[in-house]
């Protein structure tokens, strides 16, 4: 699967079928700080992404 | 996982309720949410028009759209901070949301007022978000009340009043935890009353409310937030939220319920005025022209410099 990490805007490339929670555990990013977003459409951590899927990762926490 | 409310297929899932929402019935939780916490915190009614503060990032615009939708008077009032392409874009993005949308815009170009961001940082050496808070602040006061609205509403949110919570707590700042209220009444002429109704909403929320409603916000993180001490704080609060579903409403919650009331004896009390500009201040000078001051001191300095090299 491709992944698109905003707002760094880097491309990332994971294997096999994952489910969103394993996906972030992966990417070391804690729930509730991204959005995920499949085409036009969030999905919620217990959702599968597949292998030939594309998904962004966009971070929500912003502060200064 | 399914909608609570109507059982499709649910795009959102908030831990801190035990909820999981389809796109249209979370937009109609969060709307009502947010009227919720107008009305019991009693921050402003329909006969009132709203100043709205907005940046171009997330939850400024969800804020005005929000309120819009609730059927609020509203004007909104974005400051272009004069940080390169970031303030530019988010400048780009507040107007074209007003634009869209029909509502009124009051914008103000801080590097026409000689006080954009850079400058004043060049100029003092103090940490930019610091710099930038005082500057906010003060055109904020100043916009809203010359403009005479009776209410100015900020899209600060339950992380950001979490981790300010927090950030008091560690240093028990007794005047600020005093005055930590999502309703900050006017204590001064020139002060308007100033409401935060999205405290009890999360960022999570406010991000996915503008991405369902179509809302174009700036994704980048201001250049200056970089290390910045209330990320830390909400990376923090992020943990123990991971662990401990609901952690950060409570927090504050509970905090407003029972905790705030300690602190009462702290409170700054009614500030004086500023004998530069006439806002209110603690003291003589109000923070904002005291960082004008050390601005022009530079200038001076500076000038002074160029005229002894050119006579050399």
């Amino acid at each position: 699967m491709r992944i698109t990490l905003l707002p760094q805007h880097k491309q990332i490339e994971l294997d096999g079928r994952r489910r969103v929670g394993d996906i972030l555990q992966h990417l070391g990013l804690l729930p509730g700080t991204v959005m995920v977003i499949r085409g036009n459409e969030l999905i919620c951590d217990s959702e599968f992404v597949e292998a030939n899927e594309a998904i962004e990762i966009r971070n929500v926490i912003s502060g200064g | 996982m399914k909608c609570k409310r109507c059982q499709s297929k649910a795009e959102v899932h908030l831990r801190q309720h035990n909820s999981a929402f389809c796109r249209g019935c979370f937009v109609f939780f969060l709307q009502r949410q947010v009227q919720r916490a107008i009305e019991k915190q009693r921050m402003f009614t329909r006969d009132e028009e709203v100043l709205v503060a907005v940046s171009g990032g997330k939850d400024s615009l969800a804020l005005w759209d929000i309120l819009v939708e609730l059927g609020f008077r509203t004007t909104g009032m974005h400051l272009a901070l004069g940080i390169g392409a970031y303030s530019q874009a988010s400048t780009e993005k507040t107007e074209a949301f007003a634009r869209a949308r029909g509502l009124r815009l009051i914008a103000v170009r801080l590097e026409e007022e000689g006080v954009a961001i850079p400058t004043v940082v060049a100029a003092t050496h103090r940490p930019a978000c610091a710099a930038c808070g005082i500057i906010k602040r003060h055109y904020f006061d100043r916009l809203a009340f010359e403009h005479g609205f009776p209410v100015l509403a900020t899209g600060h949110n339950l992380d950001d009043e979490a981790a300010r919570l927090l950030g008091n707590v560690l240093h028990w700042q007794l005047h600020h935890l005093a005055k930590q209220h999502p309703v900050m009444e006017s204590t001064h002429e020139r002060f308007v009353r100033k409401v935060k109704p999205l405290f009890r909403i999360s960022e999570y929320e406010t991000a996915a409310y503008a991405f369902f409603r179509g809302i174009d916000y700036i994704v980048e993180e201001c250049p200056n937030s970089v290390g910045a001490t209330q990320l830390v704080y909400k990376d923090a609060l992020n943990r123990l939220e991971t662990v401990m579903s609901g952690t950060k409403l409570a927090f504050v919650q509970e905090f407003l319920r029972t905790g705030r009331v300690a602190f009462a004896g702290h409170s700054d009390g009614a500030p004086e005025t500023c004998a530069r500009c006439g806002a209110p201040a603690f003291g003589s000078r109000c923070a904002f022209c005291g960082l004008v001051h050390e601005v022009e001191a530079k200038r001076q300095r500076r000038a002074t410099a160029g005229c002894a090299n050119k006579s050399q």
